[in-house]
């Protein structure tokens, strides 16, 4: 992982060691302390820093390391499992490769291309469910926040109050009658999948992109109004381009929501043809329950595309956490 | 070649939503050609329309035929009654999951919010905070399903004599102790899953709770310092209260995630041994056994305990505006 990831909140601080050693400790009594109070001083302070300090440095930097193994652990375990032989991890826990490192992909090649398993089909399934299912709702979000925000058609408000609060409506409760509406339409597998993540992600869209747009300064519309802009242009040329971060950050966000699900797949994809990883990976995990070689590599299959998307896009990710409130 | 077609049929789907949106822009366009007082208006419930479309065939219009199914009888189309819904509040084998679910509803929250907030804490302003919460955040972006097996492969289980090679059994018997199956031990084995999701909740917490501490104003901080409040005092009287707004969205985000969830205990104990909650009957009775009716009566049930959660937070956060 590479130690220039923005924090979550978008600040870059992370200071070089100067050892070089990738210690996460809070010791403020070191030889650069000097340093470290310069920059707490030019960032003000933080009551929770301040509280930490006092706490006793020692033992939160402790706590902190420990809370960090403990949430890191599990995920090396089975990530070293993933690289070891069948025999190896059979006859020896995961721990014991750190001192007699022997790795092989093999693995990895069974999962992916093996008769039993074959992954890449899967994964492609995934990317075909995944990319069709965050552009859409983008699209059609975007439109009706800006028609929320910046146009004034009657009960517009009625609308807004009544998109937000299907956020709460879980999932569960609509799922039958669409596979009915579904069959009767005779819609395609992967159109089901595709149509539910888009309606389902529509709430939430649609309220964070209108949060986002209203909080733009009127003068911009009036002033492309003056220069005889219409509402299409003033759409596609002046909002669309400031709404990059907000699409951005949600589309990150509905990118994991989907490639991550179990439940909509289960349901509208599960068939071979066109089942996504998650279904693939849970099911492996029932019928090939002892044979970690398989199910660590399987697992770690499906995790390296959000993975990938968590670490370069982190900053936009965690933007659409925080400006979220709930999630339907 | 079965791959291109794939992608191809992925491709046609792009195609016809953009067409979508073309179509709305060009009526939208036709609309403004005419010029009355009335266009913008027109416009905008042009351009909203396709959501609503959307939204009432896809969410509000199956929900409300879900709530007449669950009324109706085990298949969800004999009469009207609450057969269903009295069979998930006495039927052992639905009230069970009840439980559980409640239990699951009570812990994640509360565990992913203590372990965040006490992260957010201790590497505030530490120099490796970036690195540190991105430790903890990462278990956010990888699937249930993923986590499920991470986890079920800290709590593997091979009988005594035999090389454990899950972690926790390998300490166990490594201190002398006999190896446990976790899964199976009733009771607890409901808490050995409520561990999985708090691992991956916490992540969203601290990322909250972080933002929100670095949002307390410095003044606040200085004021009470000159009177002399520090360390701990200094986080219960001035950090927690500054942060109450977030805590309340965190614990409810999270408590709604929780009611929901179905991946964790699918994948980790398929429901046996007395783990099951109520989102994973609701998928077993609607889509296994093909008791329509009960599954719907179990996804109303989830509606409804979700919805004091979220008034709740509508409230708080009337208030705090």
């Amino acid at each position: 992982m590479s130690s220039n990831v923005p924090d979550a909140v978008g600040h870059e601080n992370i200071v070089p060691d100067p050892d070089g050693h990738e210690n996460t400790q809070l010791d403020t009594t070191g030889p650069e302390s000097t340093v470290h109070e310069a920059k707490l001083k030019r960032r003000g302070h933080s009551a929770a820093g301040n509280a930490a300090r006092a706490i006793s440095s020692p033992w939160a930097s402790v706590a902190a390391v420990i809370l960090a193994i403990m949430w890191t652990t599990p995920t090396l375990g089975l990530f070293i499992t993933s690289f070891r032989t069948q025999e190896d991890i059979q006859n020896s826990g995961w721990w014991t490769a750190i001192l007699r490192p022997w790795f092989t992909v093999k693995n990895y090649e069974a999962a992916l291309f093996g008769g039993s398993t074959s992954l890449i089909d899967y994964f492609v399934n995934s990317l075909v469910i995944t990319i069709p299912a965050v552009i859409i709702p983008l699209m059609l979000a975007a439109l009706a926040a800006y028609a929320i925000a910046w146009t004034k058609f009657p009960g517009r408000n009625w609308i807004f109050v009544g998109i937000f609060a299907l956020q709460i409506v879980p999932l569960q409760v609509a799922l039958i009658p669409l596979q009915q509406i579904y069959n009767a339409l005779q819609l395609p597998s992967f159109w089901q999948v595709w149509l539910s993540h888009s309606i389902f992600a529509l709430p939430l869209a649609v309220f964070l992109l209108h949060n986002f747009m209203k909080d733009l300064p009127a003068e911009l519309m009036e002033a492309a109004r003056v220069d005889g802009a219409g509402h299409n242009a003033i759409f596609f040329r002046v909002i669309l381009p400031l709404m990059k971060p907000a699409l951005a950050s949600f589309g990150i966000f509905q990118f994991l929501w989907v490639w991550n699900d179990l439940l909509v797949a289960l349901i509208f994809a599960p068939a071979r043809a066109n089942a996504p990883l998650t279904v693939r990976v849970a099911e492996m995990s029932g019928t090939m329950g002892g044979q970690w070689y398989m199910l660590s590599a399987g697992a770690f299959i499906s995790m390296i595309v959000p993975v990938a998307v968590f670490l370069f896009l982190q900053k936009y990710f965690v933007r659409g956490l925080l400006s979220g409130g709930l999630k339907g | 070649m079965k791959i291109m077609d794939k992608f191809g049929d992925m491709l046609m789907a792009i195609v016809v939503f953009a067409l979508v949106v073309v179509l709305i822009v060009a009526l939208a366009w036709l609309v403004g050609q005419i010029r009355t007082r009335a266009s913008g208006k027109v416009q905008g419930f042009i351009y909203i329309l396709p959501v609503l479309i959307m939204l009432l065939g896809g969410l509000v219009y199956p929900a409300i035929l879900t709530i007449r199914q669950a009324f109706g009888g085990p298949t969800g189309d004999e009469g009207f009654g609450v057969e269903n819904f009295v069979a998930v509040f006495t039927r052992p084998e639905l009230l069970r999951p009840l439980i559980n679910t409640a239990i699951w509803v009570v812990c994640v929250p509360v565990f992913a919010t203590i372990v965040g907030l006490a992260y957010a804490v201790l590497v505030d302003r530490s120099r490796f905070e970036a690195f540190a919460k991105a430790l903890i955040f990462l278990p956010m972006a990888i699937s249930m399903v993923g986590a499920s097996i991470i986890w079920k492969f800290m709590y593997d289980f091979r009988a005594a004599g035999e090389t454990q090679v899950g972690l926790f059994n390998a300490i166990l018997t490594g201190i002398g102790f006999q190896p446990v199956d976790f899964m199976q031990i009733r009771w607890w084995n409901t808490f050995f899953l409520i561990v999985v999701m708090v691992w991956i909740q916490a992540g969203f917490a601290m990322t909250v709770l972080s933002a929100a501490i670095k949002g307390i104003p410095d003044e606040i901080i200085e004021a009470a310092k000159i009177d002399g409040t520090t360390g701990w005092k200094l986080f219960r009287f001035i950090t927690l209260p500054s942060i109450r707004g977030s805590l309340v969205v965190v614990l409810t985000t999270v408590g709604i995630a929780t009611l929901k969830v179905f991946d964790v205990v699918r994948t980790m104990t398929g429901g046996q041994f007395d783990t099951s909650v109520l989102a994973l009957e609701f998928y077993n009775y609607s889509f296994r056994y093909s008791q329509y009716g009960t599954g719907a009566a179990l996804a109303v049930v989830l509606f409804i305990l979700v919805l004091p959660i979220v008034i709740y937070n509508v409230v708080q956060m009337r208030k705090d505006a």
